[in-house]
């Protein structure tokens, strides 16, 4: 007789990492330093096609048609309407394939939070929540 | 090619219903249960998403039932979805072919997984490597 005990395997290992997955969408983490190196700007105003906002820089990457990153794009704008030493650039992923590469960009939408000199300070992947953008743009000095 | 849009909960009710089915098919090994969701996934990947039996039933039973504006989405994620599954579920197919009792229960187990994540978590495996795929089909064509 067949078992039953890979289908329950299945729907509980499944369901732990749906609850998992979900709860971690839009935390922010943040960019690791390895000790002595050399911190290079994730990329340029140039690439960037705006300057660096003169304290944080939110680059967003998104996808076509992808309701998260709209939700995130209107989120973002949100808050940082008033704050003019903010800068936030919402790219499509699939047209920037290059900086989604250098920048390790493995899904949509991610924002990446960057200081006055573009160095990339931590990253969201996935819809962040409002308190969590807003701490995050706080915290970069 | 112009890229279409769906309705996004189309993919995710066909999930539902293939959770049902990869169910069944991994408790009892069923070659024809297999071969049925092997050859819905070959449409919806070398089709369209919204042209399988379970698009059909969604269609005619499901959406019009359900009030709200319609989400809308990219069909290329979903249909590269739906891609992954036709490949775990091939891959099942040649366990039952050899009797590989251990093939068919681990490819209809993950394929279960992926499938269950998207109807009951809105996770969508395929979706999620897409980009991983796009990055790495456009990096060959570029470096060709």
């Amino acid at each position: 007789m067949n078992s039953l005990i890979p289908l329950a395997i299945v729907l509980v290992l499944a369901s732990a990492f749906g609850f998992w997955f979900n709860a971690s969408r839009g935390r922010i983490k943040s960019a690791k330093q390895a000790k002595g190196s050399v911190v290079k700007p994730a990329l340029s105003p140039t690439e960037l096609g705006v300057p660096f906002g003169s304290r944080v820089t939110l680059l967003q990457f998104s996808s076509a048609f992808c309701s998260p990153c709209r939700a995130t794009r209107a989120l973002i704008a949100d808050i940082t309407a008033d704050m003019t030493d903010v800068v936030h650039v919402d790219m499509d992923a699939e047209s920037h394939l290059d900086l989604v590469n250098r920048l390790n960009i493995i899904s949509t939408p991610t924002t990446i939070i960057l200081n006055s000199a573009g160095v990339e300070v931590g990253r969201a992947i996935g819809a962040p929540k409002r308190t969590q953008v807003v701490s995050a743009i706080a915290s970069v000095v | 090619m112009t890229n279409s849009l769906i309705d996004a909960r189309g993919p995710r009710f066909g999930a539902a219903l293939t959770t049902a089915v990869l169910a069944i098919a991994l408790v009892t090994h069923s070659a024809v249960l297999i071969a049925l969701q092997l050859v819905i996934f070959a449409i919806g990947a070398f089709s369209s998403p919204t042209k399988t039996p379970y698009a059909f039933v969604y269609k005619k039973f499901v959406k019009p039932r359900l009030a709200g504006e319609v989400p809308l989405e990219d069909v290329r994620p979903p249909k590269f979805a739906q891609l992954v599954g036709f490949l775990f579920v091939a891959i099942a197919m040649l366990g039952s072919l050899t009797s590989s009792t251990g093939v068919i229960t681990v490819a209809l187990s993950l394929c279960l997984a992926a499938a269950f994540l998207n109807a009951a978590f809105n996770f969508c495996l395929g979706c999620q490597i897409y980009l991983l795929f796009t990055r790495l089909t456009h990096r060959s064509n570029a470096a060709a």
